[in-house]
């Protein structure tokens, strides 16, 4: 067992993963001289600039030539600096590589990861804070997940790697020096798609995912002091999404509260609460809650604008307080 | 770095074309199209058809020219190219059908062939959007030490978009295994290239990016393999990606739906006169090497596998609705 932290369990994954695959590469802006958050520290003085490769600062070819090299015998892993410049790559990752296999009729897969730090909080501003998971998940083809631990960040890693599939990983910049835990030494792997549940208690059902995940665990300790038992559903994977998890989680209690960093309308939340209202709508005493960043187009530099937009410990607190009362 | 399993490479084409063979594969594509068009007509094709007929020369041409194990990633013009590689015509023609026997289960489309085992990369609709692809493609052979290219097709319509530039500059700078084609044809859709391309000589693009870049008549099928076979060793050798602009003009409109009042019938006349299959048939004949009676010969046949193509084609079911889930990932899942 060793103390890690969200980036040290990434950048061990991607460390061991190409220890056992050679025909694995990483490739980005900078990530030679270890990438804009350090996640490739290393690297290339281990695996040598043949696979460990800056590319031109242009997202669209390093995802598109990401797809070709996945078709062609490697195993790829991109890096994109910020969520908010993953849209320049949007038409290779949903016009190409989430049909690569469908249209291909299984002809070719494509077996590509794409890391991409997204998140607010660290008074990024509008090009460097955003969330984009709702506009992947939405896309059929692509595996989305967003782990909110330093084991899940290391296990799913290495499982997306292994995966036949483009899989997006979405890390939150926020969790990469803030979550430390102690990981077991070597290698494990975390499976895409399972939910898991974080914490069992029968008074509210807290369902999110990411970094949130752990502010909502964080939360719930807290609320139990005051008597208010919650459940918490980290969801971990939005595609393939476990349907099954969110249902019995939300019959559990009978009270659900969603909640994510992205904005409120059309967020990953309403599909969540949608599930909810289908399959679990007879066990249901209060109407599912959401809890979100407001609908603004861009997060606001000034400190004070952005704290109070994004959804918080207190904030989760109030809400499933204000949910525990319905 | 050898330490993927790699196929024994395929045989270099030799360096004076087939004159015979050439032909013989334009007259297919023309005849396949013309089919094509007769199927839309009746209502057996859907959709959206883009024919080709006109510039059968730079995918025979080219295709012939590159190895059989080349990758092939093409535009959504792109049946002449699937048959130059070979992609069996009845699987072809079912695709264009949406039929189950189609190349791709009848899932593609006309603008979305595709055939793993001829290393036939697809066509493209996301204009540029395949050039990417094309570099990976080339990005894993040079990594793994391979004389395996990729030949890009694109059209005079994809060099205004961002990821043709992306491309050529990524390409010259990691010196990616890819001949980039451009087939010129002097209209995007109904656009002249005129009225929305500062450059209109797109080859001067590639060098702006350090290219070796040649503009070679795409109506002259020889000239198109000579260039091809010259240009498709020298990507070969590693000396970095090479762009060839093909001269060409298609004779029938950008899709069945094209009322043509973009360009002057006199001008379409004044091309036509130049139809590749045409141009070859009057060499081979003042060469002796062709008369009429095996020139009829050819004809039929080409006729013959189109017209077989068809019958396959209608005779193949369409795809099961179960089917519907299959290989949206590896692993079914019907959510």
């Amino acid at each position: 067992m060793a103390l890690k932290t969200y980036i040290e369990a990434i950048r061990d994954a991607l460390i061991e993963e190409m220890d056992r695959a050679p025909n694995m590469l990483v490739l980005g802006e900078d990530i030679q001289e270890g990438g804009v958050f350090r996640a490739t520290d290393g690297m290339l003085e281990r695996f040598g600039p043949q696979r460990v490769l800056d590319t031109p600062l242009a997202e669209s070819s390093i995802v598109g030539v990401s797809i070709g090299m996945a078709t062609n015998g490697c195993l790829p892993v991109a890096e994109l600096q910020f969520a908010d410049f993953a849209y320049p790559a949007f038409n290779q990752l949903i016009s190409e590589a989430a049909r690569w296999r469908y249209r291909s009729y299984n002809g070719w897969g494509c077996p590509m990861v794409v890391r991409i730090p997204y998140g607010a909080g660290i008074r990024g501003a509008m090009y460097h804070s955003q969330s984009i998971e709702a506009m992947l998940a939405h896309v059929p083809g692509l595996k989305v997940v967003m782990p909110s631990t330093p084991y899940d960040a290391k296990g799913m890693l290495k499982a997306a790697i292994r995966d036949p599939d483009p899989v997006i990983y979405l890390e939150h910049k926020r969790a990469y020096r803030m979550l430390k835990e102690e990981l077991p030494d070597g290698d494990y792997t975390v499976p895409i798609g399972p939910a898991r549940l974080r914490r069992e208690g029968d008074d509210i059902t807290v369902i999110s995912y990411g970094l949130m995940a752990h502010e909502c665990l964080q939360a719930a300790e807290e609320l139990a002091a005051e008597g208010i038992d919650a459940t918490v559903l980290d969801l971990r994977t939005l595609a393939p999404l476990d349907r099954d998890a969110i249902v019995a989680a939300a019959r559990r209690t009978g009270k659900a509260l969603i909640v994510h960093e992205d904005n409120l309308t059309g967020g990953f939340g309403g599909e969540i609460a949608a599930i909810i209202a289908e399959h679990a709508f007879d066990d249901l005493d209060a109407p599912v809650r959401r809890l979100a960043t407001p609908d603004v187009p861009a997060m606001p530099f000034n400190g004070a604008l952005e704290d109070f937009l994004l959804p918080s410990r207190e904030k989760i607190a109030d809400a499933m307080r204000d949910l525990a009362a319905y | 770095m050898a330490r993927m399993t790699e196929t024994p490479p395929a045989a270099r084409p030799p360096s004076q074309p087939d004159r015979r063979s050439l032909l013989r594969t334009m007259l297919l594509i023309r005849r396949f199209e013309e089919k094509a068009a007769e199927m839309y007509a009746k209502g057996k094709i859907h959709g959206f058809l883009h024919l080709y007929i006109g510039q059968e020369a730079v995918a025979t041409g080219a295709v012939a020219a590159a190895r059989p194990d080349d990758y092939i990633v093409s535009h959504y013009r792109e049946h002449g190219h699937a048959l130059a590689r070979g992609l069996d015509p009845g699987a072809v023609m079912a695709e264009l059908f949406g039929r189950s026997g189609g190349v791709s289960g009848g899932r593609g489309g006309a603008m979305h062939l595709f055939d793993a085992s001829k290393s036939f990369m697809g066509g493209y609709a996301i204009v540029a959007g395949h050039m990417p692809l094309a570099c990976g493609l080339g990005l894993a052979e040079q990594y793994k030490g391979t004389q395996r290219i990729a030949l890009n097709f694109i059209g005079d319509g994809a060099v205004n978009e961002g990821e043709f530039h992306e491309s050529l500059n990524l390409a010259a700078v990691w010196k990616l295994p890819v001949l980039f084609i451009c087939e010129n044809n002097f209209y995007g859709m109904g656009t002249d290239v005129r009225r929305v391309s500062a450059v209109i000589e797109v080859y001067k693009r590639a060098e702006a990016y350090g290219i070796h870049a040649e503009q070679v008549d795409g109506m002259d099928v020889e000239a198109m393999y000579e260039a091809t076979h010259r240009l498709a060793e020298r990507v070969r050798r590693g000396e970095g990606p090479v762009f060839l602009e093909a001269i060409c003009y298609r004779f029938r409109g950008h899709s069945m739906s094209d009322p043509e009042f973009y360009r002057h019938k006199d001008e379409v006349q004044r091309w036509r006169v130049l139809d590749p299959i045409e141009q070859l048939r009057a060499r081979m004949f003042d060469a002796g090497e062709l008369d009429d009676a095996r020139f009829a010969e050819l004809q039929h046949e080409a006729d013959a596998i189109a017209g077989e193509a068809v019958r396959f084609a209608d005779a193949s079911p369409p795809p099961e609705i179960s089917t519907l889930h299959d290989f949206v990932y590896k692993e079914r899942s019907d959510a």
